[in-house]
C-alpha cells in the first residue's frame, strides 16, 4: 500500500463522495457552535423548512458575547442577551446539547470540547470558528467555517471542501527554560509569515512537539490559522492516551482499549509524501513577542523591531501603517517598553496549565500598579481546578483576581476591551488592530512573558525572573 | 439559492493596496452581535472608515469620492483570520460583487463563493500595475466574465485568465448554493453512516 499522511487517512475515510474537478463531501463527527455565527444558519434553516439533521453530534457553548463578571446577572447589553438566547432557544428547539451561562460545564468552545472528551482522535471536527485548528492536537481533522457552511452541516452533517496540501513542521532538539509552546508557534509564524501556510493542512511533528503536553500542544495547533493553514494535527501518543483516560467519559468507557488499537494507527507513515516539509531547532528558540498587527510580525523579545532597510519595498507599506498604529519606530528595542494591560486567557492560553505557569511565576510577586490585568479562564472546570489547586490564592497574594470564563478580551466582544492607544501583552492569538478594542495596541506572547510584564510593569524577559 | 448569478461584471474598481488585510478590519468584532445577515455594509472597514468621534477619515479610499465601483482590489492574503462570514456580507451588502488579490484566506474564500462573491486571484505582478493603473486612473473599468474565467483591463486591452474550481463555477454561474447539493444527496449521506456503525 501507498505510505499515507495522518491527515489523508482521516481526510480519505470521511470522504462521502468526490465531485469530478470539485471538492469532496467530507462527513462531519463533531459539530461545536456558538452564539456569534450560528444565528444566521438556523434561520437559513427555518427558511428552507428543513430540521437539523444528527443534532446528536453537535455540541453549543456561548463564550464570545458573554461577560467575564456577575454571570450570575442578566446580560446587560441587549444586543449580546438576544444572541445568548437565540442559542438557547435554537438549542432548545433542536434538541441540541448546550452549556450556556452558568452551566457547570459553560467554557469556551476550544477549551470545553477537549476536556470533556467531545474531541478525539480521528474525527472530522468543524465550528463555525477559525480558532477550531485546536482539536487537532489529539490528532483530528478539525477546521474553521463560515455560518453558511456551518447550515451545511446542520441540514447534512456534510461538508463541501477542496483537499489542502500537506505540509509537515518538525521541531526538533529540546525547548530552553522559559520558552513555551506559545512561543514555539510564534516562532514559527514569525519565520513563514502570516499567509505562509494557506491552502496546507499542517502536521507538527519532532522531538519538542512529542515532549509537550495536550495543552502545549493545543496551544500550537490553536494558532495554525494565524499563518493561514486550513488547520494542524500531531498525531496522538502515550501523552494523548493519558490525557484521554482521565476524561470520565472516555477512560471509563469499557471499550477504551479498542479505542487506543484505532487510535495508534493514526500516524504518518514512513516515506508518506508532503507537499511542503520545514524545520526547527527548538533550542534556537526564544521567548517570543509580537510588535506589529497581525501575528506574523513577531521577533525575540530581546531581539530589535526590523529595520526598514530589512522590509522589502512591496511590504514597506503595510509595515510602516503597523508600526505608525503600534506607536513603535523601525529598529527599536522592545524590552522595557511600559505597558499598561496584561491578558491571560483565551482558547490559545486559557487553560489550567497556562494558569499554572502564570501563578507560579508571579507566586511571591506583586502586580506592578500600572498594570490592569485580566485573567481569565477557559471553562468553568479550569476555573473550579484553578481554585482547587490553590493558583486563586496564589494569585490574589500577588494582586490578581480570576474571572469567569469566556473568551473575553481575546476579542472583546464583551466589556473587557483595552482603550485605544493601550499597550496589552496578551497570551490571545491577534494583535489585528482594534481587536482588543478600538485602537487598542497587542503584544502576543506567552503566559510567562505575560506575567513578567504583570509584575514589571514592561516588556520584560521571563528568564529573567523565573521562580525555582 | 443564492441571491444573484454571476456572469459578466463590467464596473469601475475601488484601490485597497495593503496587505493581509484581516476580517477583523473589514468588520470589527463588535458588530457581530446581531441575528441577521443583514446590514453589515454600513461598517465595512469602520475603524478605517471613521475616526474614534465618528467623523469620516477623508484619507480612506472607500471616502473619497474618486474611487468607487464593484470590484475591490486588494494586497495580498485578503481577509485573513477570523472565519466570521460577516465580512463577506459586509462586503456584498456595501455593493462589491468581485475581490481581486493574488492570494485569499482559504475561510474568506470559501465564504465568499458561498455568497456570491467572486475571488479572483491574479499573478503579484499583475496586481500591483493594476493597482498602481486604478490609483492613478480611477475611471479604468475592468471587466470578469466568469464563464471565461478571464479579467480584462478595458483601457490596456490586458487580459489573464483566474482559476476557479468548476463546480463552484457552476454554482455561481447558476445561483445555486451547496445546499441544494448536499440536500439532493441525503442518501449517500446515510448510506455512508451506515457503512460506518457496520465497521465499528
Amino acid at each position: 500500500m501507498e505510505p499515507k499522511t495522518l491527515f489523508d487517512k482521516i481526510w480519505d475515510s470521511h470522504v462521502v463522495r468526490s465531485i469530478k474537478e470539485g471538492p469532496d463531501v467530507l462527513y462531519i463527527d463533531r459539530h461545536f457552535i456558538h452564539e456569534v455565527t450560528s444565528p444566521q444558519a438556523f434561520a437559513g434553516l427555518k427558511q428552507r423548512g428543513i430540521p437539523v439533521f444528527r443534532p446528536g453530534k453537535i455540541l453549543a457553548t456561548a463564550d464570545h458575547n458573554i461577560p467575564t463578571k456577575d454571570q450570575n446577572l442578566p446580560i446587560k447589553d441587549e444586543l449580546s442577551r438576544n444572541q445568548v438566547e437565540t442559542l438557547e432557544e435554537n438549542c432548545r428547539q433542536y434538541g441540541i446539547e448546550y452549556f450556556g451561562l452558568n452551566h457547570p460545564k459553560n467554557g469556551i468552545v476550544h477549551v470545553v470540547g477537549p476536556e470533556l472528551g467531545y474531541t478525539l482522535p480521528g474525527m472530522t471536527i468543524v465550528c463555525g470558528d477559525s480558532h477550531t485548528s485546536t482539536h487537532g492536537a489529539f490528532g483530528a481533522i478539525a477546521f474553521g467555517i463560515g455560518t453558511s457552511e456551518v447550515e451545511m452541516v446542520l441540514a447534512t452533517q456534510c461538508i463541501l471542501q477542496p483537499r489542502p496540501k500537506r505540509m509537515r513542521i518538525s521541531v526538533t532538539g529540546k525547548l530552553n527554560k522559559g520558552v513555551t509552546s506559545k512561543d514555539i508557534i510564534l516562532y514559527i509564524i514569525s519565520q513563514i509569515s502570516t499567509g505562509g501556510a494557506t491552502g496546507y493542512f499542517v502536521e507538527y511533528a519532532g522531538s519538542a512537539i512529542e515532549a509537550l503536553s495536550m495543552e502545549g500542544r493545543m496551544t500550537i495547533c490553536n494558532m495554525s490559522i494565524e499563518m493561514g493553514a486550513r488547520g494542524g494535527l500531531i498525531a496522538p501518543d502515550e501523552t494523548t492516551y493519558e490525557y484521554l483516560k482521565q476524561v470520565p467519559t472516555i477512560g471509563n468507557q469499557p471499550d477504551f482499549y479498542a479505542l487506543l488499537k484505532d487510535w495508534n494507527k493514526l500516524k504518518s507513515d514512513r516515506g508518506a509524501e508532503f507537499d511542503r516539509e520545514l524545520t526547527f531547532d527548538a533550542g534556537k528558540i526564544r521567548p517570543m513577542i509580537t510588535y506589529g498587527t497581525n501575528p506574523g510580525m513577531g521577533i525575540a523579545i530581546d531581539d530589535s523591531i526590523p529595520a526598514i532597510d530589512d522590509i522589502s519595498e512591496d511590504r514597506s507599506a503595510s509595515f510602516r501603517k503597523s508600526l505608525d498604529y503600534m506607536g513603535f519606530i523601525p529598529g527599536m528595542k522592545l524590552l522595557g517598553h511600559p505597558i499598561d494591560y496584561v491578558f491571560l486567557g483565551s482558547c490559545t492560553n486559557g487553560r489550567i496549565e497556562d494558569l499554572r505557569a502564570f501563578a507560579n511565576f508571579v507566586k511571591g510577586k506583586k502586580k506592578a500598579s500600572r498594570i490592569t490585568a485580566l485573567i481569565v479562564p477557559g471553562s468553568k472546570k479550569v476555573e473550579q481546578q484553578a481554585i482547587n489547586e490553590g493558583l486563586v490564592k496564589i494569585l490574589k497574594k500577588a494582586g490578581f483576581e480570576l474571572r469567569q470564563p469566556a473568551c473575553s478580551s481575546c476579542l472583546a466582544m464583551n466589556e473587557d476591551k483595552v482603550p485605544a492607544g493601550k499597550y496589552a501583552v496578551s497570551t490571545s492569538n491577534r494583535n489585528f488592530e482594534g481587536r482588543q478594542g478600538p485602537g487598542a495596541r497587542t503584544l502576543l506572547a506567552s503566559p510567562l512573558t505575560a506575567a513578567a510584564a504583570a509584575v514589571t510593569g514592561r516588556i520584560t524577559d521571563p528568564r529573567d525572573l523565573l521562580n525555582n | 439559492m443564492l441571491k444573484e448569478k454571476f456572469d459578466i461584471l463590467e464596473t469601475t474598481c475601488v484601490p485597497l493596496p495593503l496587505e493581509n488585510v484581516d476580517t477583523d478590519q473589514i468588520i470589527p468584532a463588535r458588530f457581530l452581535s446581531a441575528t441577521t445577515r443583514e446590514g453589515f455594509g454600513e461598517n465595512l472597514f469602520r475603524d478605517w472608515r471613521y475616526d474614534k468621534s465618528g467623523r469620516k477619515n477623508e484619507s480612506f479610499v472607500l471616502n473619497n469620492p474618486k474611487y468607487s465601483g464593484k470590484i475591490l482590489v486588494a494586497g495580498k492574503n485578503f481577509g485573513s483570520g477570523s472565519s466570521r462570514e460577516h465580512a463577506v456580507w459586509a462586503l456584498v451588502d456595501y455593493g462589491f460583487r468581485a475581490v481581486v488579490s493574488s492570494f485569499f484566506a482559504d475561510i474568506f474564500r470559501n465564504n465568499s463563493l458561498n455568497n456570491g462573491l467572486l475571488p479572483v486571484m491574479v499573478q503579484e505582478n499583475f496586481l500591483k500595475d493594476l493597482l498602481d493603473l486604478i490609483i492613478k486612473e480611477p475611471g479604468n473599468k475592468i471587466r470578469i466574465d466568469l464563464a471565461e474565467q478571464s479579467l480584462y483591463v478595458i483601457s490596456s486591452g490586458e487580459s489573464v485568465r483566474f482559476e476557479i474550481n468548476p463546480y463552484k463555477k457552476e454554482c455561481l454561474m447558476k445561483g445555486l448554493d451547496d445546499i441544494d447539493y448536499l440536500l439532493s444527496i441525503k442518501n449517500s449521506i446515510t448510506a455512508y453512516e451506515f457503512r460506518n456503525t457496520l465497521k465499528k
